[in-house]
């Protein structure tokens, strides 16, 4: 059997797996955006004390690994559901959720970052035609700051997309340790693991392509043009 | 009064007594207080650092004074609770810097407040603003951003964001001061039009051309208090404090007559 013939034969379990690592990068990016967003604008807006809480989850989430965080959502709190009345999390739930509280600390200082590149004259102009200041925030603010922050955040979803892998700890079967199965039971441990490792380059280079289209699209026309010096 | 103004002013539609406001250390104003009537150009002129723009930013509280009163008509807009945002959207307020907003055309940052401040449905605030577009000569570039506009185009479509609001006051804080020289006169001729068609506004400028021909008063600022106030005769030809004189003088050498005309 040469390469392309394995590569083939185990490539129906590797769509499952590439599914679960979807799905895993879908969410945590999907509902860590939702998350960021809040503790970026509770950063920037709320009065010190929230802030102060919101600065400590941000740091708790970016200072430890997400293995650890993986460990601890799957492994770790389960006892404390039981004790108030809640069902255990299967592997997948607790997966995507460690992937979203984590992803949402980097994301929520990427969109502070942003917000705070805006200059402070955008605000007073909306507030002083008599906008709130969560209409100046809505209609001004972040229309701009979610733009200055695609290339960044382009880097965070292939970052979600190559961690998912994380959840290989406990028990999810995402692509690499989908890779690592078929290699220990085919024997064939560098073939399984290019196959694996094709398919993660295909899906970052497809996300890459349709985060620099949407770049192009949104745009602002007359705004950083850039001039190639030779 | 020496000389007569312009027009026939109305009634007092903004009051300001006895601002008080300090940054720091540093007491920027100290009681300041005039009156402002309807259809009056009031040209705001001192040494930099001396609070005229800390006064603009107090009237329509971007800043919030220590101390002091201002009354729109009979709102006091500096009580507590009074909806500042009700307020300042009968203030427009043209910055030097326009602060248009980056992510919109011309036409959409002349119609936003129309749409989410006077909650005007869509089609007609984008009428309205066309028109505003038009009336600063800009009606060709609704579709342009502000990077794509020359400053002075910028100014005249922040001119026409302040308008479309329907404003019962406009407060212009240098607006020509971060323009180049040559696009000073398409601001300042939007300027005049304006102020001969009786609209109210306080101007903080340098612009002495533009004070001598439609300002109904003249306030000298200095060392955040009102030295003088009177019609620009008054302050031109016959200044009764000395300083006042000094400064006008060093201004028209340094600024020239500019005036739009």
């Amino acid at each position: 059997m040469n390469f392309f013939e394995f590569a083939g034969s185990v490539l129906p379990r590797f769509l499952g797996a590439v599914g679960i690592t979807l799905e895993l990068t879908a969410v945590g990016i999907g509902a860590g955006l939702v998350l960021g967003l809040l503790l970026a604008l509770t950063r920037v807006y709320a009065n010190r004390v929230v802030s102060g809480i919101a600065n400590v989850y941000i740091q708790f989430m970016r200072g430890t690994p997400l293995v650890i965080q993986v460990l601890v959502i799957y492994f770790g709190l389960p006892p404390y559901f039981k004790a108030i009345g809640l069902k255990p999390l299967s592997s997948l739930a607790a997966g995507c959720l460690a992937m979203a509280l984590n992803s949402a600390a980097y994301q929520a200082e990427y969109i502070r970052g942003a917000i705070q590149a805006i200059s402070s004259g955008q605000m007073q102009a909306a507030r002083s035609m008599g906008m709130t200041k969560t209409q100046a925030v809505r209609h001004v603010i972040l229309p701009q700051a979610l733009r200055i922050v695609l290339p960044s955040w382009s880097n965070e979803l292939i970052y979600t997309l190559l961690y998912s892998s994380t959840v290989y700890f406990i028990g999810l079967e995402e692509l690499s340790y989908a890779s690592m199965k078929i290699a220990a039971k085919s024997g064939r441990v560098l073939d399984s693991y290019i196959v694996a490792g094709v398919m993660y380059l295909i899906l970052v280079v497809f996300l890459s392509r349709v985060l620099a289209y949407a770049e192009a699209r949104l745009r602002i026309p007359g705004l950083a043009i850039e001039e190639r010096a030779r | 009064m020496s000389a007569a103004t312009k027009h026939d002013l109305g009634d007092v539609i903004l009051r300001v007594e006895d601002l008080h406001k300090r940054y720091g250390k540093d007491e920027i104003l100290r009681g300041v207080t005039f009156e402002l009537r309807r259809g009056e150009t009031k040209v705001v002129i001192g040494p930099s650092g001396t609070g005229k723009s800390t006064l603009l930013r107090c009237i329509n509280q971007l800043s919030v004074p220590d101390k002091g009163r201002v009354w729109l008509e009979d709102v006091e807009i500096t009580h507590a609770r009074t909806n500042i945002n009700r307020v300042r959207a009968q203030i427009g307020f043209v910055f030097q810097d326009f602060n248009l907003f980056n992510h919109l055309t011309a036409l959409h940052n002349v119609s936003l407040g129309l749409i989410k401040v006077k909650k005007m449905p869509k089609g007609a605030a984008l009428r309205r603003a066309r028109e505003e577009l038009a009336r600063v000569g800009l009606a060709a570039k609704e579709n342009s951003y502000p990077a794509e506009l020359s400053g002075g185009q910028k100014q005249r479509v922040s001119i026409a964001r302040a308008l479309a609001m329907d404003p019962k006051l406009i407060l212009f804080d240098e607006p020509t001061s971060a323009l180049d020289p040559e696009l000073i006169g398409e601001v300042l001729e939007v300027m005049i039009q304006l102020a001969r068609g009786g609209m109210t506004m306080i101007v903080v400028s340098h612009e002495m051309g533009f004070a001598r021909a439609v300002a109904d008063r003249i306030i000298f600022m200095e060392g955040g208090g009102i030295l003088e106030e009177g019609t620009p005769s008054d302050l031109f030809t016959c200044p009764r404090c000395e300083r006042t004189g000094q400064f006008l003088r060093k201004i028209t050498e340094l600024y020239g007559e500019t005036d739009g005309q």
